[in-house]
């Protein structure tokens, strides 16, 4: 056996290529290489003096090609993908354990860098659980769940923007790279004038969000949908008949509707066997029954049909987002949070001569008129609110699939337990059905095609 | 004093209420030491919901009729399902371990019940409920009729085995790694039960309650924050 290892060296040493026995780590056996550069020859002088049929690869984890830190170990004959395994963990960072130790609404800060390319998805999910738990799902404002499905299909339409940009800078189309973060960045600039950060947000809360929309949100929006509406078309243009493009991923990554429900997957790659699963139809959340919009699918169940409906779902998108600025004009005014004082959170922000802020009058009422309002402020940020003890499970189309969150309270002001169903993390088990006996160079497309976020995968 | 003090059952024990998981004196998180609380003699149990009984409402009376019905057709005892637990509007039904398996192909394969979709393995540790102290819920989706339901199995500390779901659900292969992985369960009968996320050579399980979660205080000038697990809990 020989193993390839693709990591990159930086002990300078003078010798690019180490050929030579590797006896040192328990379980390999063989001739090793360490390609870090350097002379290919003395590598393919080194295979035919021993001409070996298997040939290990370890692809990542700081491969380019590999959408963040995921390490695929792949078994190659020639050209031809024998075994394909994901190797995760590279990027744990114990989020769920840290929701132990904060209260509920900390917990917005910690799940929404989970997967970092869908953070309103991740708070979506846990506020709509963390609700659940409360028994207040019935008295969220309509303002609230306007700007949540406002927020989110914002959020899909960037998510599917870097999954095309990458996935297509990873085949060479380096094109769409350059557009789709042009356009994602539009969608950033949104976020960042809306919640205040271009991710990571802490922006949807447990009872409603943080903070109403700013002034003028409304006609920016309307101004990035109009872009929006111009440029989506480049993309079909660019792509949909390109013969490369068409080359490079049709036929390619191949799971069927069978396979997808063996290994759970859901989302795009789900809906790309012309299965029209998606939550936001079948058990809508958030007031998504009703929003007028279709769910896009294709059926060659390839990395072409991926594409494909993920290039719908923008369009879609867009007429949900077109239909939240009616309601958001019509809701203007209305509460953003709760009623339920022992819940909705005290302090107000304001936007000063300084920047965002602590609300003066909100200051000037708790400091000044009423002690109540003090101990009350006091009490809900240090202490926060409690949860009775049970447990819950809620779901969001995410724009990777179902991503669910499993709450378990013990009656306290912090969770149990939160465990994130992220689709991520599942969708990337297709990997081997997806890749083995194919060429190598289709393993990036698929796995590409599965848009797997390490963030979220490894939390 | 002490006649005001309730009777503490011991963690574990069946109550009429609930599921109890742990017992907690004191307020305000004092766990050693004098309480200056003025709250050292409060006794507080707390309790999960405990099973529900007929009608469960909704959907929820059609899947038990089936299941028990075609558990029955296989020869399953009735001790197969330990409890239907409804709470906010969402169904979870306990099964022992030992029948977890045939549960959950029956859930798969009956017509009326088709539940396709597993949505993944979540371990949860409760260190105080002797016995039980680790369980394993697996929530389920049935596409054909839009249902969902959860299957919750427990095992002991000292023997953390339950088998595993891999032959009936091919996608909990990296749910179950995970909760190996967190929790130290043991899923009998998965195809390779390996560390997932942490390394390979890790030692403990460190999502559960008695693994500490780590870090260090916070400096600031002329004071200093405790690390994030050393803080005051309110619960």
């Amino acid at each position: 056996m020989t193993v390839i290892d693709g990591s990159v060296d930086y002990e300078a040493d003078g010798e690019s290529a180490d050929t030579g026995d590797f006896q040192d780590a328990e379980g390999i056996e063989g001739r090793v290489f360490n390609v870090s550069g350097g002379d290919w020859d003395e590598i393919l002088t080194g295979l035919q003096e021993a001409p070996e049929e298997r040939i290990v690869v370890n692809m990542g984890p700081q491969h380019p090609s590999t959408h963040g830190v995921l390490r695929v170990i792949l078994e190659i004959d020639g050209e031809t993908v024998t075994e394909a395994r994901c190797g995760i963990g590279y990027l744990h960072t114990g989020i769920e354990k840290n929701t132990e130790y904060r209260n509920w609404v900390q917990g917005t800060t910690f799940v929404t860098r989970m997967d970092y390319l869908t953070p309103l998805f991740n708070e979506t999910a846990y506020c709509l659980a963390v609700e659940q738990a409360l028994d207040i799902e019935d008295q969220i404002p309509e303002r609230a769940s306007v700007i949540r499905v406002l927020m989110m299909e914002l959020n899909r339409i960037s998510s599917h923007l870097v999954c095309l940009a990458t996935g297509g800078m990873e085949m060479g189309a380096l094109t769409m790279m350059t557009a789709g973060f042009r356009e994602r960045e539009e969608t950033l600039d949104l976020f960042e004038f809306i919640t205040g950060l271009r991710m990571n947000h802490a922006y949807i809360r447990p009872g409603g969000v943080a903070q109403d929309l700013p002034p003028g949100a409304v006609d920016k929006i309307g101004s990035y949908i109009k872009l929006m509406r111009k440029r989506f078309p480049d993309y079909a243009k660019l792509c949909n008949e390109n013969p490369i493009f068409k080359g490079r991923t049709e036929g390619v990554g191949h799971l069927d509707l069978a396979g997808c429900m063996a290994l759970g997957i859901t989302g795009p790659v789900l809906r790309s066997t012309g299965h029209p699963l998606d939550l936001r139809k079948s058990q809508p959340y958030c007031g998504y029954e009703t929003y007028d919009f279709e769910v896009a699918t294709w059926d060659t169940c390839d990395a072409y049909g991926r594409y494909r409906v993920r290039l719908t779902e923008m369009y879609e998108s867009l007429r949900i987002v077109e239909q939240c600025l009616d309601r958001i004009q019509r809701t203007q005014g209305q509460p953003v949070m709760v009623e339920d004082k022992k819940i909705a959170w005290p302090a107000q922000l304001a936007l000063g001569s300084d920047g965002m802020g602590n609300s003066l009058d909100h200051i000037r009422h708790i400091m000044g008129d009423s002690m109540e309002a003090l101990i009350h402020h006091f009490k809900l940020v240090t202490e926060g609110f409690h949860v009775p003890a049970g447990q819950v499970y809620a779901a969001v189309e995410s724009a990777k699939g179902e991503l669910g969150v499993h709450v378990v309270s013990d009656g306290g002001t912090r969770p149990y337990r939160v465990h994130f169903r992220d689709p991520s993390f599942t969708n990337l088990q297709a990997t081997a059905a997806m890749c083995e006996g194919g060429q190598l160079a289709d393993v990036i497309v698929a796995i590409a095609s599965l848009d797997p976020v390490m963030g979220g995968v490894d939390r | 004093m002490t006649e005001n003090v309730p009777a503490v059952p011991e963690p574990g024990a069946d109550s009429p209420g609930g599921e109890l998981i742990a017992t907690r004196k004191g307020m305000f998180g004092v766990r050693n030491g004098g309480d200056t609380s003025g709250y050292g003699g409060l006794v507080r149990r707390i309790e999960l919901p405990g099973a529900s009984q007929r009608p469960y409402g909704g959907y929820f009376d059609v899947i038990a009729d089936e299941l028990e019905g075609a558990l029955e057709e296989q020869g399953l005892p009735v001790e197969a399902i330990s409890a239907y637990v409804v709470y906010r509007g969402q169904l979870t039904i306990h099964v022992p371990r030992e029948h977890l398996v045939r549960v959950a192909k029956t859930l798969r394969d009956d017509p009326a019940l088709r539940f396709e979709m597993c949505l993944g393995v979540t371990g949860i540790h409760f260190p105080e409920e002797a016995g039980r102290e680790l369980h394993s819920v697996v929530p389920l989706l049935s596409i054909t009729h839009n249902r969902r339901i959860r299957l919750e199995t427990t095992a002991a500390d000292v023997d953390p085995h339950i088998p595993s779901l891999f032959e009936v659900y091919p996608t909990v292969d990296w749910h179950e790694r995970e909760s190996y992985d967190m929790f130290g369960i043991i899923y009998d009968g998965h195809p390779g039960l390996t560390r997932i996320l942490m390394p390979d050579d890790w030692l403990g399980h460190p999502q559960r309650k008695d693994y500490p979660l780590g870090g260090i205080p916070v400096e600031f000038k002329g004071a200093q924050i405790p690390a994030p697990d050393q803080r005051r809990a309110y619960s």
